[in-house]
Parts: structure tokens; sequence; C-alpha cells
């Protein structure tokens, strides 16, 4: 291979092998049983305190596509692409009360999943089945692009070809079938502590060599008045997507399996209110990242080729000697693995619990739903390579975005359940079903404009769904997922009231209120508990209360 | 493996997680919503506009007042204690409150 910067690379390649024994032996670390059990292979023996669980949250929703995609993108749109900060300022508050009560009936009732707490709160195996099959399609493409993420470093240093990713992956896929969630865990460490130094390095050599942050927001906009579009600030029409993408992708986050996997994992609900105030700081951090795409600007940084996603590795390549933009590749290619590990174990829980166990073979013992999970992570992952090499990865990109609008129709039953049961089970499933089509209508009807207004392709060229389309007389856009999930909940408020004036049967409540507040110490609250060992619960025995 | 999914009953505390304190969540989840208030350029601070700086001010005020409200609901270490000795075997119902 030609222009392969060696030394780059070899940085590169001896902290990938540094993190890949680093996963093998996670299998040791802080080992409580028997790994052959969901509780422990899955949730890492829920036992992670509040260090290890903001690295591991932080890991989990701060991806290497995030550090590539979002400086790629306000390299392209300017201030519409800086929705990542007020997303992630958001998103603590809102969960903060919702975390704590999904912890605590969790561990009261052995829950790994959401769709196990659905099953259990509203008694519908087929909600359950919903709520699974909608995290498992949400995560998948997640997954991928960690992988397009990886590929943006590996272009910018001259690796090509198909090999490294595949090579990269078996790896992954091999110490998390062996460590589960213990290898991300630890990873993790290694990935932040260099994403930190990466930031705040380029924050403080970059401007410096480019002349100062008057000359990079002055570069920027002279880029995007030139260019006709994008801009430093949002124009009119684009400040109500700003705000309801923002708000959508943070009511988003907390549904994804992975992030729920992360929030289990905890030790108590302590660890998850004290990270409610620490995990911002990534947000700081990503509001750093996001200003490289207008340093790239004014560097004149040419992306590889036609890829937007390698902005932020050329620049690093243009300003940072070999070695230390090695670290800097390091820091994204890790950022990839670490997230792409608790993703595929996220789904591989759900598949285990509420498909595998529910449907296909009941009376699965612990061992060998840990053994099914397992089997299941590495089944997910070699998907995810298959479909970045197979298929054209904006395919990915693409799907992605769909992901965020379907996992938020599963916010009815999993977070407002979390508070009420008055939803009824069979309104939760229309509610699925007509935010779900309202969804992909409206993300059918998205086109995707280029530069200078042409229309590139005419659908699902987006999440700015105009209100034109409605019939408002206004070029305002509105984020799908946030006006699908309005469709959702109207549609489960509005069953609800038929089906309970038709008084048809809404089940058995399979937990009781005192579980939404366990702590810790409680009673209850069972360390290594046998998850759904006789029955799931909430089939029959549990007392309505 | 025998164990029944329904606690005991009586054993578990009840508690709640209301407390006044909590509407501070609201503030740092509204304002960044607030677009309009910070569209806009000036006034700049170290060459940023100040669409940029404010939001990154926003992530401190995520902080506050997540912390605060972490700091004014939590539990008192006698309650912490209590709850433990409760785990330890003697059967509590009236610890908790609010």
């Amino acid at each position: 291979m030609d222009g392969v910067n060696t030394v780059e690379l070899a940085v590169f390649v001896a902290f990938f092998l540094v993190v890949t024994i680093m996963g093998f032996a996670a299998a040791r670390w802080r080992r409580a049983g028997d790994l052959m059990h969901l509780d422990e292979w899955g949730l890492g023996g829920r036992s992670f305190g509040s260090w290890i669980t903001w690295f591991l949250i932080g890991g989990d929703i701060y991806t290497a596509y995030t550090f590539v995609a979002v400086p790629a993108l306000v390299f392209g749109a300017g201030a519409a692409g800086f929705f990542a900060v007020p997303y992630t300022v958001v998103v603590y508050p809102l969960i903060f009360l919702v975390v704590i009560r999904l912890w605590s009936v969790s561990h009261v009732r052995g829950f790994v999943t959401p769709a196990d707490f659905v099953r259990s709160r509203f008694d519908s195996p087929v909600m359950a089945l919903l709520v699974a099959i909608t995290g498992i399609v949400a995560t998948m493409p997640y997954i991928a692009l960690q992988l397009v993420g990886i590929e943006a470093v590996l272009k910018t240093m001259g690796v090509t070809g198909e090999w490294p990713i595949i090579v990269a992956f078996i790896i992954l896929a091999l110490y998390t079938y062996n460590s589960g969630l213990r290898a991300p865990a630890l990873i993790a460490f290694v990935k932040d502590i260099l994403i930190y130094l990466t930031i705040i390095v380029a924050v403080i050599v970059i401007p410096s060599k480019l002349g100062g942050w008057d000359a990079i927001f002055g570069a920027a906009d002279e880029k995007f008045s030139a260019a006709g579009s994008g801009g430093l600030l949002l124009g009119d029409a684009g400040q109500l997507q700003y705000a309801t993408l923002a708000l959508g992708s943070a009511l988003a986050l907390f549904l994804y399996p992975h992030s729920i996997t992360g929030v289990l994992a905890a030790s108590n609900r302590d660890v998850l209110k004290r990270n409610m105030s620490a995990l911002p700081i990534y947000s700081l951090a990503l509001g750093f990242i996001a200003l490289l795409g207008f340093m790239a600007i004014a560097a004149g940084t040419t992306p590889v080729g036609e890829d937007g996603n390698t902005i932020v590795p050329r620049l690093f390549q243009d300003m940072f000697p070999s070695w230390f933009a090695g670290v800097a590749f390091a820091a994204v290619g890790i950022g990839a693995l670490v997230p792409a590990a608790i993703m595929s174990i996220a789904a591989a829980n759900l598949f285990t619990r509420n498909i595998y166990k529910e449907f296909l073979r009941k009376g699965a013992t612990p061992k060998e739903e840990a053994q099914v999970a397992k089997i299941a992570s590495l089944v997910v992952k070699l998907g995810a390579v298959a479909a970045i090499i197979f298929i054209d990865p904006q395919f990915s990109i693409d799907l992605q975005l769909i992901g965020g609008v379907i996992i938020l129709q599963t916010l009815p039953a999993v977070a407002v359940g979390l508070y009420t049961r008055w939803f009824h089970r069979g309104a939760l499933i229309a509610g699925w079903a007509f935010g779900m089509g309202a969804g992909m209508l409206m993300l059918y009807n998205v086109p995707r404009i280029g530069p200078g207004g042409v229309v590139v392709r005419e659908h699902w060229g987006g999440s700015a769904f105009s209100l034109g389309k409605l019939g408002f007389d206004t070029t305002y856009t509105v984020y799908a997922g946030f006006l699908s999930l309005l469709v959702n909940l109207v549609v489960v408020v509005l069953v609800t009231f038929v089906l309970r004036a038709m008084k048809v049967d809404d089940g058995v409540d399979g937990t009781s209120p005192t579980d939404y507040t366990a702590e810790r110490e409680d009673p209850t609250v069972r360390d290594l508990p046998d998850p759904l060992a006789s029955d799931p619960p909430g089939t029959a025995t549990a007392p309505a209360r | 493996m025998s164990s029944p999914d329904s606690p005991p009953a009586g054993v578990a505390p009840r508690r709640s997680d209301r407390s006044p304190w909590n509407w501070l969540l609201v503030v740092p989840i509204v304002i960044p919503l607030l677009v309009p208030l910070y569209n806009r350029r000036e006034p700049e601070l170290f060459g940023w506009p100040f669409f940029y700086w404010v939001q990154l001010v926003f992530v401190a005020l995520g902080v506050l007042s997540t912390a605060l409200v972490y700091r004014a609901t939590r539990r008192s270490a006698a309650e912490r204690a209590a709850a433990r000795s409760a785990a330890a075997g003697k059967p509590v119902s009236r610890d908790g409150g609010a």
C-alpha cells in the first residue's frame, strides 16, 4: 500500500493491542461470581460505582461516530450541527428522576432489558416483543456506524481495504464474548483518557496555529456566506428543528438498549444521580469537538475523497506531528470499540430475554441464557461488519437516523410506564403502530437538499420534516421523531379511554409501587437475583396493588 | 431458584422521590430549547459568537441544577444507616417518609 503514514499507524496499532489485552483480561476484573449468568456477563454483576459508570455511560453515548460526524456536520452546515450540545445538556435533567426508578424496579425484579420491564408492568408479551425488536433494529445500524468511524481514521492514515476493519471487529467480538460488559467498562478508561487528551491539545494548539478564535469563526462565516447555505447562526426556519431535534434526541437517548444497559449496571441510585451531574463534562468536550468543524474550515482542510467523515482525522493530520495524530486516531478507533461492544451486549440481552426465552425456549436456565447472549453478541457484530462491507455505509447512516425515530415509539411504555400504569396495553401497541407509521411516512417525505438548494434525493433525506407538507403556511421544519411521538401519545391516550370504557382486560401489574423507590440496602433488592427464575414476573401470581 | 417474584410484603420501605427541589430540573431542560433567545452573535466572548459560548454555559447550568437537586434530596446518613440495618435482618416499615 502506498501513502501509509507508518508513524501514525504504529501508534494506532500499539494502542489497539493494549486494549485488546485489557479486553481479555477484563473477565477477571472485579469478578464476583459465575460469568455464565446474564447478570454477570451482560450487566457486569450490577456492581459499577460512580467512576466506572461515568466512563461506561460516557463511552457508551459519546461514540466515535459522534466525534467524527458532529464536526463533519458543523463543517458542512454550521450552527445546525451544534444541536448535539443542547441535546446532551437537556438529557440529564430530563432523565434524572426516570433512570433511578428504572434502576430500582429492575433490581427488585431482576430485569435486564427495558422489554423485561414492559412485559411485567403491562402484562403484555406482545408489547415487550415490540420493544425488544424496536431496540434491536435501532441498535444494529448504530453499531455499523462505529465502523464508519474507524474507517474514516484508517482511510486518513492511508490504510485501504476491508481487512483491517474485519480484524478489528473479530478481536472485539472475541473479547466481548469472553468478558461481557466488563470489557468495554475497562477499555472505556483508555478511550476517555485519550479523547480528553486529544481535545485539550486540539483546543490549545489548533486555534493558536490558525490565528485565534476570531479567525476561525470569521473563516466559517465567510465560507457559509459564499456558499449561501448553512451559517454561523440558525436561519428562522431552522430554529424549531434545532430545538425539537435536541429534545427528541434527548428523549430517545436513554430509551436505547445500550444506555439502559449502562444504567442497570450501576451499583446504586446515588451512583446514577451523581453521574447526571458528571456526565455533562462529556457534553462540554462535545462542544469543543463540534467546533473542530470550523477549525477545519479555517485551516482549509479537505476530506479524503468524498468522505465528509474524514474531516476531523484530516485536520489532526495537518495540525499535529504524526505520533500525536496517531494518538488522536487511536482515541477515535477505541472510541468505536467501547460503544460497539455495549450495543452488541444490549442487543444480545434483548434477544435472549425477550425473544429466545419468551418465545423459543421458555425453560432456559441462567447458564443457557448467558450462552445464547454471548453467541447473539457475536452474530450482531458480524451483521454490522457485513452491513458496512456489503452495503453502502450511507445506508447505515440513514438507518441510524430512522433508529432515533423508531426508538422514541417505545417511550410511552418504557418511560411513562415507570410513572403510571394508566395506559392500556392494547393502547400502547396501537400507539406504537401509529407512531411508527407516522414516523416512516414523514421520513420518507424528507428530501435531501444538496449545496445550492438542489434536491439530491427525493426521499429519506434527513429528519427535518417540513411543516408546509401538513398544510401549514410556513417554511419551518420539525424533527420527525418528535412529531411521530406526539402521534403515538395521542393514540395511546384515545385508545386507552376507549378500551377502558369497553372494560377490556388490561392484565395484572407485575410490579409493586415500592419497587420504584427501592434502594440498594432494601431487603427486596437482590444482589444477584435469579432473573425470571420461575415464571417471568407478572404472569399470574403477582398481587395487584 | 424458587424465590418468589414478589418481594415479601410489608418489608419494602415506602419512600417517595417527590421533592419541591425537583422543579429545579425544569430550568436546564427549558432554557436550551428556547433557541430564539440565544440565536445571535453579540455579545461575543474571546471571539466566540454568543450562540456558541452560551450553550457551553448551559452545560454548567445543567451540572449545577442536577447537583443541587442531588444534594438537597439525598437521604441523611441516619436514614441510610437505618436502611442498612434493615437489610441486615430487622424488618423496618417506617423508613423513608415524604
